[in-house]
């Protein structure tokens, strides 16, 4: 009885307090400015299906891909028993699926412990790379510190739940092979492919009431991580097993090269051909050109820095990035949630409102020298796997710097106004661009 | 060598007759000396084909592109809708371009502002007058050597126009060969962004050396491109590696010219 009280508790609490936390991410991505992202739903769809859910991004690098596919399917299966295990812990009874699923129930839970196997194979894999191998891309600087203990940390959280798994199921094999099972009266095995071999082997020949801790162990112990992980996500970049989706379902249906034209802007040139031209009436509100803290971004800009995950495919596919410059474009999305979460935190402690606290994502914590760097090559849009645009975060605070700051590198400034007075970004007469048809 | 027919639309209403097409040459396209014989090399392709083409000549003027990537939107705006001025008044439907970057602007970025053309890079252009046979290549001068295609970024990823420069190198019955990043894998010669005219930030290396130096491990005779920008970084990388003797950087459209001896 104690038992179920203290789960309801454990459920009803971990629930919650995730729940405030998710509240509390969205309050922040809707700090952002309106972008509308809901037409074409059945192409979306199709999307998010071959993206997110079909993993598709993930195959151009297939090693990465099959590791994280086992983890992937791994996490999707479990859930099956985590259902059992809710259901288990709310009435108080043992494998309740067991007698009613019966042969299935033996497929069901053999394919999530060779799911977990492999999952277990992967994260050893993903550990080594991180730690071992040293995969470039994933130590690289933006990573020291926080970044490299949140990857590990679930990491080992991930074999930490994979170990409570087997746990559970090998001492609770132990037990009934000796008759003491809470599932059944007689001596028999549950058939399980992993561990009705890894549980007498482990566990065999302990007493009934050490295997029954041990089980227990399992139990909670699977149970406590769930909920763990759970309210671990909000703080994460493994936030994206969730945000992935509908990441990818609010992605950019455009061509890629298409950069989106300021309306504010075009409102304004308007003006300038034609001052009796119809513009629609500003708000009121002063208006900024580009962007220079997180709240000038769109919400999908600020969503996508709660869904980046810190995998480094961009950084390590941009040119700049590849030949010794400043420029990340993983960094990009990292400045840009860690800018959020300090500004969701400065709310949270006044009251929801938001208290200048003179810092600014540009300048604080993104540097122009990166953003000078980038090429607008659209490689790191191309390799995320969960269609994440860090180059329109760069393009908009470039426009900040030049159209708010006039702050662009002499060269370009140089450039513009070849432009302006030429028509070309060279010192050329636009009376001689025919020239070339005659030399 | 015949001589280079190069009508302007100015000339074309002036006898009241319409275009096909508009070639925009671009910037680069009718300034860079290097850039100027890919723009001659595309008259000459056009001629050859007897497509009856225009260009806006002293009428044409910056897509604006440099400027809006740079971060200079007001810049970008003032110069399409100049263009979109001059395009719409001469009742522009088709537009071919020499440069992807001017193709990008033109195609995507201007539809909203009041310009709605069907645009098409000059190597698509060339497919298309292959498929409908109005020109023929058979190998020639290419026939046997090895080529290999650098994708622009604005061609390639931005435009999803991967297919099109290959088809037409198809034609020259050259070895094609495709560096490891290619396609949307393909890295950026460096140019793109406005960094063309600029120095690059402090690092450890040019990216046009880091690409050129991609190709070159294939021991091609022919770095293909299909971009002015494109060109001047990669014939600057093969000059690094002392290459210039050995490897030609040579635009498509120069290709099928020089193999049909145009």
């Amino acid at each position: 009885m104690i038992s179920i009280v203290v789960f309801i508790v454990v459920f009803v609490a971990g629930t919650a307090f995730f729940t405030l936390n998710v509240f509390k991410v969205r309050r922040n991505i809707l700090l952002g400015k309106e972008i509308d992202r809901k037409d074409n739903p059945s192409e979306r769809l199709k999307l998010m299906t071959l993206v997110a859910l079909g993993q598709k991004k993930m195959f151009e690098r297939p090693i990465p891909a099959v590791l994280h596919l086992f983890l992937y399917v791994a996490f999707i299966i479990t859930q099956i028993e985590l259902i059992e295990i809710v259901c288990d812990g709310v009435l108080g009874s043992h494998r309740m699926f067991r007698p009613s699923l019966g042969g299935f129930y033996t497929f069901l839970v053999s394919f999530i412990e060779i799911l977990s196997v492999l999952a277990f194979i992967g994260t050893i894999a993903f550990l080594s790379r991180r730690n071992l191998l040293k995969v470039p891309r994933l130590v690289k600087s933006e990573l020291n510190g926080w970044p490299k203990l949140d990857a590990n940390f679930i990491l080992l959280g991930e074999i930490t739940l994979i170990c409570f798994i087997f746990m559970m199921n090998g001492a609770d094999e132990v037990l009934y092979n000796n008759g003491w099972s809470h599932a059944s009266e007689s001596k028999g095995s549950f058939g399980l492919a992993i561990s009705s071999h890894l549980g007498p082997l482990l566990f065999g020949g302990m007493s009934e009431s050490t295997l029954h801790i041990i089980e227990r162990i399992g139990w909670w112990g699977h149970l406590s991580m769930v909920f763990g992980f759970l309210n671990y996500l909000p703080y994460s970049k493994h936030f994206h097993i969730l945000l992935a989706f509908p990441n990818v379902y609010f992605s950019n249906l455009l061509a890629k090269g298409k950069f989106t034209n300021l309306e504010s802007v075009t409102n304004e040139v308007k003006l300038m051909f034609d001052p009796s031209a119809a513009v629609p009436p500003s708000d009121g509100a002063p208006m900024r050109f580009g962007v220079k803290d997180v709240t000038d971004l769109t919400w999908k800009q600020l969503l996508d820095s709660y869904t980046c995950t810190e995998c480094g495919r961009c950084t390590s596919s941009c040119p700049q990035n590849i030949t010794g410059k400043l420029l990340s474009p993983r960094k990009i999305m990292m400045d840009t949630r860690d800018r959020l979460m300090e500004v969701g935190k400065n709310m949270d402690a006044n009251n929801g409102e938001f208290k200048d606290d003179g810092k600014s994502l540009l300048g604080d914590y993104i540097s122009s020298e990166e953003l000078w760097a980038c090429n607008t090559c659209n490689a790191c849009v191309q390799q995320c796997p969960v269609n994440i645009d860090p180059l329109s975060i760069i393009l908009d605070m470039r426009r900040y710097l030049v159209m708010e700051q006039s702050a662009a590198p002499t060269e370009l400034n140089m450039m513009f106004t070849n432009i302006e007075n030429n028509g070309a970004p060279w010192q050329f007469s636009q009376a001689d661009r025919l020239k070339w048809k005659d030399e | 060598m015949n001589e280079l027919n190069v009508p302007t639309m100015a000339e074309f209403i002036g006898r009241g007759e319409v275009p096909e097409i508009l070639f925009w040459v671009g910037c680069a396209g009718s300034f860079d000396d290097r850039a100027k014989k890919i723009t001659k090399a595309i008259v000459k392709i056009l001629n050859h084909a007897k497509v009856k083409f225009a260009v806006l000549g002293t009428e044409e003027s910056c897509t604006g592109d440099p400027a809006k990537r740079a971060g200079n939107e007001f810049l970008f705006q003032m110069q399409a809708m100049n263009n979109i001025t001059v395009l719409n008044g001469y009742e522009v439907k088709k537009i071919v371009t020499g440069c992807p970057h001017c193709y990008n602007t033109l195609k995507n970025e201007y539809p909203s502002l009041g310009g709605n053309y069907e645009v098409i890079h000059h190597t698509e252009l060339i497919q298309d007058l292959l498929n409908k046979g109005r020109i023929k290549i058979e190998g020639g001068s290419f026939k046997g050597k090895k080529i290999t295609f650098h994708d622009p970024c604005y061609l390639g990823r931005g435009n999803d126009v991967y297919e099109a420069p290959r088809e037409v190198m198809v034609n020259l019955e050259a070895e094609l060969m495709e560096m490891k990043r290619s396609k949307a894998n393909g890295l950026c010669c460096g140019a793109g962004g406005a960094q063309m005219f600029k120095e690059a930030e402090k690092g450890t290396k040019e990216v046009n050396v880091e690409r050129t130096e991609e190709a070159l491990a294939l021991n091609p005779d022919v770095i293909a491109v299909g971009c002015p920008f494109c060109n001047t970084m990669i014939t600057d990388g093969v000059k690094h590696f002392n290459k210039e003797d050995k490897v030609k950087v040579l635009d498509v459209a120069e290709l099928i010219a020089q193999a049909k001896n145009l």
